[in-house]
């Protein structure tokens, strides 16, 4: 159970997020200029490093809001985060 | 039966049963010690072999005497607490669950603290002493019911008095702080990720819950788990009658009971020198010491040492009889079998790394005590005592007082003085210890090394022999160390095992993998309280009460409760469902619709939002006037859908399926969140605050005009998708003119606290049919209506349920717009919602049936065109009928399809999802 800092409400159990992917994949800003296959690897393709890896992070049965995390995934420690917006 | 309970030794008398006799053993002893006590040696069968076993060690690494009681299916002897009455049966074979419900009560607790200290032995009393004394909050967990670790086993002192006296007296000191909580009967069987540890108590059946599972966040952790003492593998180290040395001294010094009469000891190293010594004392009679080293150690009086030696053969198939045993490395072997009823083995000690290993920490090969020691770790957790190597006394309260002193700094706590640990005995430096793991032979067939999985040393040479190299894959492949005990005392055998039979060093090939929990816990334990009616919230809505006295089966959606159908006198479902369908195409039926998701979007860019949303065009919908819409995820795929009504300019109403409301919320929050944050909008979850009751049925206008005088409810007043604020039956009122039946309908929308007023007024009228979702089901159904998450699954497009007509071509982009234009979203064998015909119109079609092409089978792989996604019996159509998936299924009407149930190859005719009224005729009444 990873302890997990939301930037609002302070460490709190993993049990209390939801866990939203990679963060940084911006919604294109003109999706119908994208080529087919640049539109797909924004649906489909997203990283899987081992190590540092910037993701988001939902407090959904807390405070409700979104944020980004940077957490190694070798050792599943969270080493920096971020406010969206 | 003769006892074998020390004289003297003091006890009330408490009587048992165990495999159908009566015994007596006293408070305190464990059921495995009273066994002993009155001579018991045969405990269980082995599982594969069933071969008799005996008692084998004296807590959890014990892994022959398992036993069934009451509910329990599989307990260890070991660890049991003889109860008054206890009537225990050996566990012969493979373990049942009791058919019986468990009735005990399981609790859970969640607790934080600065220090957390795992084993209360001297090592973990003189941790949590130590972090005690800085004012840092301490919980001190032990699995036992009396402390101090090895102490009570070993009668070793500690400041000058009985050591288990010394760890009662500080942990009621550490008890009596207010900062500090000692729990004892509990075992911490997890380490995850950032000090979270899990542990359970076992309170007793007498307690008011029987266990309680604890879930901590320690800022710091002390790891002060002990070891245990290692098996060597020869022939026969089975037989009920060999016993871990140490084991044995435990049944001595804890329980007062002689395990046999007369002993040889087969080590190699000093420790199991101390515990001749004890039994000796007590009155066991040890024919000979067998060490494996060269240099022998110093004997109790009287018996025979046997430097050099090893034992070859165990006589006696029920039990120890004699020993054999013979000079190890010598041509020359000159066996000699000496009598004995009794053979304690060390080979050594395991540091237990388990919880430390789960917490992500390397183990390094430490090659003076033959075994695995805490290495490097990223948590943050100290090690002490035994768990690292530190065996002997003194050693262990200095590393406990100095970890703890650590742990407590780390948490940000000032070490003001320095704990001074008591003091002991004179210890004689140890010799070093020899490492024996097999005793070599040229039949490998009753060498064990996991005696609960009757896994053998010729087992494992049988996996190095195929080619097998990874202690993971023989572990696999033997199934050593799976059973119950996890290998508690097979794991580091069977990797010197491997690495004997690989010609490898044991550093090289190192452990399996260990994995919570440690110890069994029980699923009912792990459940507490989150069972039965506790195991999931249930909502209902206002008008639950009346569903439930009127006999309604309630059928669950999500969390929610709603009334399936209604049941007159006599009539099973089919006949409910076939009436109430034909009260709402002929006259007028209700329903209790509360539970679709309400959303209330406001602010002013809430149009906007919406645009970008639904795949329709919301920005254009008139005040007072509702509009249907689908949303999508970016990938083009439906996620859900509903009305939308527009309140005022700025502010909507939106309605999701009843299962996925919180996922809109969710959805609609992310994206708002996320990417649009320059949007003013704000959602606000409304679902519960409003009762719905649906009025359809050519016959509802009539009966909405009785209830609300007021409202001019004429279709040209009142139009199809359009919404009034009125009232109805005297209550503030929202009706909606929408139809989910294809009939004339209305939605009434009160106070959630009006919803019974509004439901009785409706019932008042004598005329209303109440149904429930299976009708709606069903009527839905003919109409060609889609339910979102049973016609769609993640991989349909509006495009796939013939609703081109819901995606805007107007607006410039909105979620899911892109991926319409990709290649994949117009293939023509794309999977369409069509409608099936059986050919036999009473088959009822399986929802989730396949549909194949041909009328016989071809070989497989067959090719499937689809499912089946909804199949009911139809009133109005006087068949059954279906919603299927179907590849390419608008190119095939009119075409015969087979659905193969069982050996059949059910014929269907693929129609239009449409089945009634296709021209809408019904709608306005």
């Amino acid at each position: 159970m990873l302890l997990i800092p939301c930037p609002w409400c302070g460490p709190r159990d993993e049990a209390e997020f939801h866990y939203g992917g990679q963060a940084h994949v911006a919604y294109p800003e003109n999706p119908a200029a994208l080529s087919d296959e640049e539109w797909a690897r924004y649906l489909f393709f997203r990283d899987n490093p081992k190590g540092r890896f910037a993701e988001r992070w939902n407090h959904t049965a807390g405070c409700r809001r979104w944020f980004n995390a940077v957490r190694n995934t070798a050792t599943n420690e969270i080493e920096a985060r971020e406010v969206t917006a | 039966m003769t006892s074998r309970r020390m004289t003297g030794w003091q006890g009330e008398p408490v009587r048992f049963r165990f495999d159908g006799r009566d015994y007596e053993g006293v408070r305190g002893d464990t059921l495995a010690s009273a066994l002993l006590a009155n001579g018991v040696r045969t405990v269980a069968a082995s599982p594969a072999l069933g071969r008799p076993r005996g008692i084998y060690a004296a807590w959890t690494e014990e892994p022959n005497a398992l036993v069934r009681y009451g509910v329990e299916p599989m307990a260890q002897a070991t660890t049991l607490d003889l109860a008054e009455g206890l009537d225990a049966t050996s566990l012969r074979g493979r373990g049942r669950l009791s058919e019986e419900p468990d009735t005990g009560r399981y609790d859970a607790v969640y607790a934080h603290c600065d220090v957390l200290v795992v084993g209360a032995g001297p090592a973990g009393i003189a941790a949590a002493t130590a972090a005690a004394e800085t004012g840092a909050r301490v919980i001190i967990a032990d699995d036992r019911p009396i402390a101090g670790g090895s102490l009570p086993d070993t009668a070793e002192t500690v400041g000058g008095v009985p050591g288990a006296e010394w760890a009662a007296a500080t942990l009621a000191a550490l008890d009596d702080r207010p900062d500090v909580r000692v729990l004892s009967r509990t075992s911490v069987f997890g380490y995850y990720d950032d000090n979270h540890l899990v542990a359970v108590e076992r309170r007793g059946v007498d307690a008011y819950s029987r266990e309680r599972v604890w879930r901590i966040r320690a800022r710091r952790v002390v790891l002060a788990t002990g070891a245990h003492e290692r098996p060597i593998a020869f022939a026969g180290n089975d037989r009920p009658g060999v016993m871990l040395a140490a084991s044995a001294r435990a049944y001595v010094n804890r329980h007062g009971v002689l395990p046999g009469e007369r002993a040889v000891v087969f080590t190699t190293n000093d420790s199991a020198y101390a515990a001749a010594r004890d039994l000796a004392a007590a009155g066991v009679e040890i024919a000979a010491i067998v060490d494996t080293r060269e240099t022998a150690g110093p004997a109790p009086d009287g018996a025979e040492v046997l430097a050099g030696h090893v034992v070859t053969a165990v006589g006696g198939e029920e039990g120890v009889t004699s020993v054999t045993v013979s000079a190890s490395d010598r041509e020359d072997r000159d066996d000699r079998e000496i009598e004995a009823d009794l053979l304690l083995v060390s080979g050594g000690w395991n540091p237990l790394v388990h919880l430390f290993s789960q917490a992500g920490g390397e183990l390094r090969h430490d090659d003076g005590i033959g075994s695995f020691v805490p290495g490097s770790v990223r948590q943050a957790v100290e090690v002490a005592g035994a768990a690292r190597g530190v065996f002997t006394l003194a050693g262990c309260l200095e590393d406990g007082a100095a970890a703890g002193a650590r742990a407590a700094e780390a948490a940000g706590f000032r070490v003001e003085s320095v704990f001074e640990t008591p003091g002991t005995p004179a210890e004689e430096p140890a010799a070093p210890a020899g490492h024996l793991w097999l005793v070599p032979s040229a039949d490998y067939g009753t060498h064990f090394v996991d005696l609960q999985r009757d896994v053998t040393v010729a087992d494992v040479m049988k996996a190095t022999g195929a080619g097998l190299r990874s202690v993971e894959h023989v572990k696999r492949y033997t199934t050593a160390g799976t059973a119950h005990d996890q290998g508690k005392l097979s794991g580091v055998l069977t990797s010197a095992v491997v690495g004997h039979a690989l010609g490898l060093p044991l550093a090289d090939l190192g452990t399996t993998t260990f994995r919570a929990p440690y110890v069994p816990v029980g699923f009912a334990t792990l459940a507490g309280r989150d069972r039965g009616a506790l195991h999931d919230p249930v909502r209902t809505t206002s008008l639950h009460e009346w569903h439930v006295v009127y006999g309604a089966p309630f059928e669950n959606v999500g969390q929610w409760k709603r009334p399936w159908y209604y049941p007159r006198a006599g009539e099973d479902m089919e006949a409910a469902v076939l009436r109430e369908c034909h009260a709402v195409r002929t006259a007028v039926g209700a329903m209790d619709a509360s539970t679709l998701g309400k959303i209330d979007v406001q602010g002013p860019d809430a149009a906007e939002f919406l645009d970008r949303i639904y795949t329709n065009m919301m920005s254009t919908l008139k005040v007072g006037a509702i509009r249907y819409g689908v949303m999508c995820r970016p990938d083009g795929m439906v996620f859900d859908d509903g009305t939308v009504i527009r309140l005022a300019d700025d502010r909507f109403l939106v309605t999701t399926t009843t299962g996925n409301a919180a996922a809109v919320l969710d959805w609609m929050e992310e994206w708002l969140q996320t990417e649009w944050p320059q949007l003013r909008v704000y959602c606000t979850s409304v679902t519960e605050h409003w009762a719905t009751v649906a009025l359809a049925g050519p016959g509802s206008r009539d009966v909405l005009a009785g209830l609300a005088p007021g409202l001019a409810v004429d279709a040209a007043s009142f139009p199809f998708m359009t919404w009034r604020d009125t009232e109805v039956a005297g209550l503030a009122a929202r009706v909606c003119r929408i139809s989910f039946s294809g009939e004339l309908a209305y939605e009434i929308n009160v106070n959630a606290w009006d919803g019974l007023a509004l439901w009785e007024a409706v019932m008042g009228t004598g005329v209303v049919t109440p149904y429930g979702t299976e009708t709606m089901h069903v009527l839905r159904a003919e109409k060609g209506y889609p339910i979102v998450g049973q016609d769609t699954d993640g991989t349909v497009t509006p495009a796939d349920l013939g609703m081109d007509w819901v995606v805007s071509k107007k607006k410039p982009d909105f979620i899911g717009k892109r991926s319409f234009a990709r290649a994949d979203t117009s293939r023509p064998d794309r999977k369409h919602l069509v409608g099936l015909l059986p050919a036999d119109a009473g088959r009822l079609l399986p929802e989730g049936a396949h549909l194949v092409e041909t009328s016989t089978l071809p070989e497989p792989p067959v090719p499937t065109l689809g499912h089946v996604t909804s199949s009911y019996r139809s009133a109005v159509l006087d068949s059954t009928f279906a919603l299927a998936l179907v590849s390419g299924g608008r190119d095939r009407m009119g075409e015969v399809l087979y659905v193969p149930l069982g050996d059949e190859q059910v014929p269907v005719t693929v129609t239009s999802h449409i089945l009634y009224d296709p021209e809408g005729a019904r709608r306005d009444g």
